[in-house]
């Protein structure tokens, strides 16, 4: 169940293409063209939601123009000077953190969990079910388990990111492993490696792709669970003032804590993404 | 001493619940040095018997020996060409042919001078940084040739290596293949199912058939290299085993 990871890039080599050949710069206008088509359609959603809701009394939603002020306070303050004024990065940062490290121990867990269980049979006789029976548990139904467990803060938090990021790495790690093409076993054989060595010299280099899309997957669930993961306590954190406006009905907070994951979200995908490709060029099947 | 000594060699696998005879009593000798093709319509056991000599099955019956040693198991010492070539992606072109170096532990600098000496043999050092999937398949198989050379195999053995070729690249991998045969004094056992090719590359060539699969008969072909595929006597033996390998066929119809 690996899932391809983009579908829109350029199509693979055909088998006598050699080397790829350089690409005709390209002029200015054809290069944002692409931006701006991807920009059309939420401007067209910012012009609904402005007409929806600008000038409305008592309206529960503010319109664009008001976010877009809270947000310049949240990040720089001098606006309204509250409780909230300049701390998005701290806000922005707790939460980096508890995404990177939450994702760090799962990465941790699950990897070498997924290459057990893909290559020996005994282990994964053992766990394979009793995982399948937990996948199916929303991180929001641990929340109150993981609070009783690791208390509140935290730690508990870290716990919440972590089970979000921990699936995707362990099944795309077993899939990778379970994947491989049985010839290249019979190659590595015929040419003397054997036994430990085709572990660390064939299984693993084979199933990078997999594993690295289940990263990919993963840092993006570490986000998608990172305000569930902030309903634990804790003071800081885009879930948490996400969590603490909604209460104040601060709504215009709300908004810009959900647009400024979707941003950072967005970028830490891309960094990954980056990185994939950077370390597996040799791969016809990263786009 | 042969090389190569199969001594009633039978193979049965059990598929679905139906056990299936893909050998029977097959017996072998392949002296050092010598050019064999294996040619037989499918299903004729050709391919197991080249998977036993590597060691990726067992026989079910009889001795597979190399140099009177029963094989046990694949080894760098019979290396395998396989038709969908088997290269490592991840590896460019260099370090797939220093892959079987590397393997069994040479010191470094000796991979890095056998590995372009290898490149150089098949003629692909402008692509030595290339991975597998930038290349054609002609090269890819080169480089597969090139990665069991590389590894000091004593005999190559080929799996219809190019039978996903166009004719072109074919031809040229056959005369490329003879040379480095006759430079380096390997022993090649050779599957294919094209006549043409068969009486083109061989010392001898051992005709199989069919249900269950063994070994019919043998042809030496005598014919001076390189040789004329439009010659006289090259469709004489053409004609030969064209008639033997249709008459299999003929009865397995009936």
């Amino acid at each position: 169940m690996s899932i391809s990871l983009e579908t829109a890039g350029p199509s693979l080599a055909p088998a006598s293409a050699v080397e790829p050949a350089p690409q005709p710069s390209a002029s200015l206008f054809s290069r944002l063209r692409n931006p701006a088509i991807a920009l059309l359609f939420p401007a067209t959603v910012l012009v609904f939601w402005h007409f929806a809701t600008y000038g409305k009394k008592y309206g529960l939603i503010p319109p664009p123009g008001d976010v877009a002020v809270e947000l310049y306070d949240l990040a720089f303050g001098g606006i309204y000077d509250d409780a909230y004024s300049k701390t998005l990065l701290t806000h922005l940062l707790a939460s980096v953190s508890r995404v990177y490290g939450g994702f760090a121990i799962a990465l941790m867990v699950a990897l070498p969990l997924g290459l057990l269980i893909g290559r020996i049979a005994l282990v994964r006789k053992l766990l394979d079910p009793t995982l399948q029976v937990l996948r199916p548990i929303p991180v929001t139904a641990w929340l109150p388990l993981a609070m009783i467990m690791f208390g509140l803060g935290p730690r508990s938090a870290f716990f919440l990111v972590c089970l979000g990021a921990f699936y995707p790495i362990l099944l795309n790690t077993i899939f990778g492993v379970r994947s491989v093409d049985p010839r290249l076993f019979e190659a590595a054989s015929m040419l003397g490696c054997e036994g430990t060595a085709q572990f660390f010299r064939v299984v693993l280099p084979a199933s990078l792709p997999a594993i690295f899309t289940g990263l990919r997957l993963g840092l993006g669930f570490a986000w998608v669970v990172i305000v569930v993961g902030e309903m634990t306590g804790v003071q800081t954190g885009l879930g948490a003032i996400i969590m603490e406006a909604r209460q104040l009905s601060r709504t215009e907070i709300v908004i810009c804590g959900m647009i400024v994951i979707g941003i950072a979200g967005f970028i830490s995908d891309r960094a990954i993404l980056w990185l994939g490709r950077y370390l597996l060029k040799w791969s016809p099947n990263i786009a | 001493m042969p090389i190569l000594d199969l001594r009633g060699v039978s193979k049965q696998f059990v598929l679905q619940g139906q056990r299936i005879e893909a050998l029977r009593g097959a017996n072998l000798h392949v002296r050092k040095g010598e050019f064999v093709c294996l040619i037989g319509a499918s299903g004729c056991g050709k391919s197991t018997l080249l998977r036993i000599v590597a060691g990726f099955e067992t026989p079910s019956e009889g001795k597979a020996l190399m140099w009177d040693t029963p094989i046990d198991g694949p080894g760098p010492q019979r290396g395998m060409v396989f038709q969908d070539y088997g290269l490592f992606p991840w590896l460019n072109v260099r370090n797939n042919i220093a892959f079987g170096p590397v393997s069994r532990g040479i010191p470094k600098k000796d991979v890095e001078e056998v590995t372009e000496r290898f490149i150089s043999l098949i003629g692909l050092q402008r692509f030595a940084n290339a991975y597998p999937h930038q290349l054609s398949g002609g090269m890819k198989q080169r480089v597969a040739i090139a990665r069991v050379l590389a590894n000091d195999a004593e005999i190559v053995l080929m799996d219809e290596p190019f039978g996903a070729l166009d004719a072109m690249t074919r031809e040229r991998l056959q005369d490329e293949l003879l040379d480095i045969w006759k430079r380096t004094g390997l022993t090649v056992l050779f599957v294919t199912h094209s006549i043409e090719e068969a009486i083109f590359l061989a010392d001898r060539i051992v005709v199989m058939s069919p249900g269950p699969g063994r070994i019919a008969n043998e042809v030496k072909v005598d014919l001076p290299r390189p040789r004329d595929v439009a010659g006289n006597d090259f469709n004489e033996i053409r004609r030969q085993l064209s008639l033997q390998l249709h008459s299999h066929h003929g009865r397995k119809a009936a």
